[in-house]
């Protein structure tokens, strides 16, 4: 069962950043926004979904994707911190977005040499997703931390909001541990360089400054939750809860 | 708005070997953003392996009122197609 945890927090880590990021439709501040970001969350709702799949099959005991995604409660999701946040305002999600996928990126590439086929597999489609997130988060913190007043103190406030939320990522649950001994999962720790010099020549760039951070806020992977997660899956769930089985 | 985010027109290359063909237009600030917007609203289904933006500014546009004399004086210059003689089959797609 302890591969299908670690597999559990990227899966789920996907799936909520992916909701949260959907939740954006039909409210972007452009059209053309409106369209980026359903497919951003498209893309990590798709990786969710692979990966689901696959911790189903390590169940066995004919367990879907559904059953994972949809019946298990906050307590049970192992998602990290930083992907349940809110949304607040679109530099609020840029940010988020950035922050993630600056992890993600270095993460799926090297999970490309992974000993495990089926993440072999899934890394190689989500790389390349997760580049197209930083270059596109990437320009708007940009625009935003080096445009006008009120854009540039968005982005700091979001930044004060967020980024004591970004250590999380970078620690190894005992599951996480355990998949990165075999060679499944690449050490989360290690992607930490990249991260940094991703968020530093972006940062620069959008003349904005990398906090000092001395407290870290963690708890997702052990299912300690904030308040938003529950409202997330309430919303999430509540169409598989009200009609169980249901197909299309 | 507009001001800071002028007016693109958005041009796709359905494969390699093909033209790029108008598709849209779309708003951005800067040539960079326009193209990952172009990327975002336009090549979703994939229709293209390539993405040309242009500022719609920059565009010079024939004058509607010229249609006429412009279009025209080739309505009865048939002989100009290439319809009268047959292509070997050897050729393939033209």
């Amino acid at each position: 069962m302890t591969l299908q945890t670690a597999i559990l927090e990227l899966a789920d880590d996907n799936l909520v950043l992916g909701h949260r990021v959907s939740e954006w439709c039909g409210h972007a501040p452009l059209l053309e926004e409106d369209l980026a970001m359903p497919n951003m969350a498209l893309d990590m709702i798709g990786t969710a979904r692979s990966l689901y799949a696959y911790a189903a099959e390590i169940a066995g005991e004919n367990q879907t994707e559904d059953d994972l995604a949809y019946l298990r409660d906050e307590r049970e999701y192992r998602n990290c911190l930083l992907v349940e946040r809110r949304n607040g305002d679109f530099a609020q999600t840029m940010l988020r977005q950035l922050y993630f996928a600056a992890f993600m990126h270095p993460f799926w590439v090297a999970a490309q040499t992974s000993t495990d086929e089926t993440i072999r597999g899934i890394a190689g489609k989500a790389a390349k997703e997760m580049a197209y997130h930083i270059r596109h988060a990437g320009e708007w913190v940009v625009r935003m931390g080096d445009g006008t007043e009120e854009s540039a103190a968005r982005m700091r406030e979001a930044i004060d909001a967020l980024h004591h939320y970004t250590g999380e990522l970078f620690v190894s649950s005992d599951a996480a541990q355990a998949a990165e001994k075999s060679g499944i999962l690449p050490v989360r720790a290690e992607m930490r360089p990249t991260w940094d010099k991703t968020i530093l020549d972006i940062f620069t760039e959008a003349m904005l400054e990398v906090p000092t951070v001395t407290y870290d806020q963690v708890g997702g992977r052990a299912g300690l939750h904030s308040e938003g997660l529950g409202h997330l899956l309430a919303e999430m769930q509540s169409v598989h809860r009200a009609h169980p089985g249901a197909t299309w | 708005m507009t001001s800071t985010t002028p007016l693109w027109e958005v041009f796709i290359r359905p494969r390699n070997g093909l033209a790029h063909k108008h598709v849209g237009s779309l708003h951005a600030a800067d040539e960079e953003m326009a193209l990952q917007s172009a990327r975002d609203v336009y090549t979703r289904r994939g229709e293209g392996n390539s993405i040309w933006v242009v500022p719609s500014a920059m565009i010079s546009a024939s004058d509607p009122d010229q249609a006429g004399e412009n279009f025209e004086p080739t309505s009865d210059k048939i002989y100009r197609h290439p319809t009268f003689y047959e292509i070997p089959e050897d050729v393939g797609h033209m």
